[in-house]
């Protein structure tokens, strides 16, 4: 459901992104690893149609986000990275305008409102101004405005980003329940969120794929050509990354850029 | 389209009220357009029944004015991060350029409506030309539009509200002044008078001012409804060409 085909992103000088190819199919949860400033985000925003790339496409149900971004759109909840939201604004102002946006109207909109607040348990907080709100919630409320049209696709950039453990907890059984019928993306630097809810991992480092992962079952995974113990997948993750840490931030690339 | 527009359109104008910003915004353009016109213009002392001296001041006070209310269009959006989750709901760029813009301009109204209690004050104490009124606050709104529009597209550069503010205020004031006297000296004598004429097409002063004469002509129409969508549509390539900072 998800063809992103030979994405690449150059900022100035720095190649941010290169070529990157992969595909989601329904039912499976994709999760992004690497290091910051590996191209992951990038890589999401030009898959949400948000970036232009500088080559390459993405395919969401198979509609091109560069040559029809208006349909494309449709079919995709999309958190981006930070959740951002319009601080001014309840939830409730928020989620109608994004449901407007998306021509969700009359009974059918208080019923997918009602739904995604349920789903991502902001009820108590409908009526405060979002700049109110706790880091966990305003989390939330973007995941909420992602869910709101129940859409074939999910990007979320980084989920579960400043919730705690419960909410963690809350926000991964959430995917798990969403996933049967959709293909999802999401991006995390926690390692274990992998193994709770992905069903393969692509680790990304200085803009281009450099290892797959699959459970093998019984809680191991393979990453690359390496295997990981269950709950053991950052050694094999961290000698995949050696070298890359930060790589597109380094002096003498970002030099370029002003 | 035009749902889209009126989306993005509600949102914005809600947003100005839902912050003291709209009453401040009011408040101040009402003392100072209030006081400039009776202290600094002698509304009174002229003892002529007609609000040109009112409408004189709207191409200064909106130099300042509305770059405030434009700055914030897409800087806000930048700095927040919300340009992200505007531009991947299914909205075009364009829609929501014309939305922000219209909310702005909306809001602007509103202001120049409460101005009502001058033209109140004029019909009390003589008879003035109420249509040369009517067709002057016609003209103000243009420039208005036209103010505001450019403001949008310089706050489609940045996330941040000063510079966008700071260049807003530049580049009306380049509209503004082109047909005053002061820069037309400049030219006078050496640059072909094709050059001059063209200056002078250009300047907002110079179509406002026939617009407040009481005719609204075709050509200041035209003047101003191509200024604003052309910013439109520069804002709009700005906003498509440039989406992360």
């Amino acid at each position: 459901m998800i063809d992103v085909r030979h994405l690449t992103k150059r900022f100035g000088s720095i190649l941010a992104v290169d070529a990157v190819t992969f595909t989601v199919p329904r039912g499976e949860v994709l999760g992004f690893l690497g290091p910051n400033g590996a191209g992951k985000s990038t890589t999401m925003k030009m898959t949400a149609g948000f970036l232009t790339p500088t080559g390459g496409t993405a395919l969401l149900n198979g509609i091109d986000v560069i040559k029809d971004p208006i349909a494309a759109k449709q079919n995709l909840g999309y958190l981006p990275e930070g959740a951002p939201a319009y601080p001014d604004m309840t939830p409730r102002s928020f989620l109608n305008f994004c449901a407007a946006a998306r021509r969700i109207d009359g009974t059918k909109r208080l019923a997918a409102i009602d739904l995604a607040v349920a789903r991502t348990n902001l009820g108590r907080v409908m009526d405060q101004p979002i700049d109110t709100l706790s880091k966990g919630f305003k989390r939330r409320v973007g995941l909420a405005q992602a869910l709101l049209h129940d859409p074939q696709i999910l990007i979320l950039d980084e989920p579960t980003d400043g919730l705690d453990p419960t909410q963690k907890h809350e926000v991964r059984t959430l995917i798990q329940t969403l996933a049967a019928d959709k293909a999802i993306i999401i991006s995390t630097h926690i390692l274990e969120e992998v193994e709770a809810v992905c069903t393969r991992a692509l680790v990304i480092a200085g803009g281009t794929i450099r290892a797959e992962g699959k459970p093998l079952g019984n809680g191991s995974w393979s990453l690359g050509d390496r295997r990981a113990e269950p709950g053991r997948l950052d050694a094999a993750f961290r000698a995949i990354v050696e070298g890359f840490n930060d790589r597109a931030f380094t002096p003498t690339e970002t030099s370029h850029v002003a | 389209m035009l749902h889209n527009i009126a989306v993005v359109f509600r949102r914005e104008l809600a947003s100005y009220f839902s912050s003291p910003l709209a009453y401040i915004f009011i408040v101040v353009f009402l003392v100072s357009s209030g006081a400039m016109t009776f202290f600094a213009s002698q509304f009174l002392i002229r003892g002529q029944a007609t609000l040109e001296p009112f409408f004189m001041l709207h191409p200064w006070l909106y130099l300042f004015f509305l770059p405030a209310l434009s700055m914030r269009l897409w800087a806000e959006e930048r700095r927040t991060g919300t340009i992200e989750l505007l531009l991947t709901l299914p909205i075009r760029t364009g829609a929501a350029m014309i939305g922000k813009v219209f909310a702005a301009w909306v809001f602007t109204g509103i202001a120049l409506g409460l101005t009502f209690p001058l033209w109140m004050t004029v019909n009390y104490l003589g008879t003035p030309d109420n249509g040369v009124i009517l067709a002057s606050y016609i003209g103000s709104l243009l420039m208005a539009g036209a103010y505001l529009t450019m403001g949008a597209f310089v706050s489609a550069f940045t996330k941040n509200q000063v510079i966008a503010f700071i260049l807003g205020v530049a580049l009306c004031f380049l509209f503004t002044v082109s047909g005053a006297p002061l820069l037309l000296e400049l030219f006078t004598g050496w640059a072909p008078t094709s050059v001059l004429a063209t200056l002078r097409s250009f300047s907002v002063l110079g179509h406002f001012q026939a617009v407040t004469r009481g005719v609204i002509d075709g050509r200041d129409l035209v003047y101003f409804l191509s200024l604003i969508a052309f910013f439109l549509f520069a804002g709009t390539v700005v906003i498509d060409r440039r989406k992360a900072q």
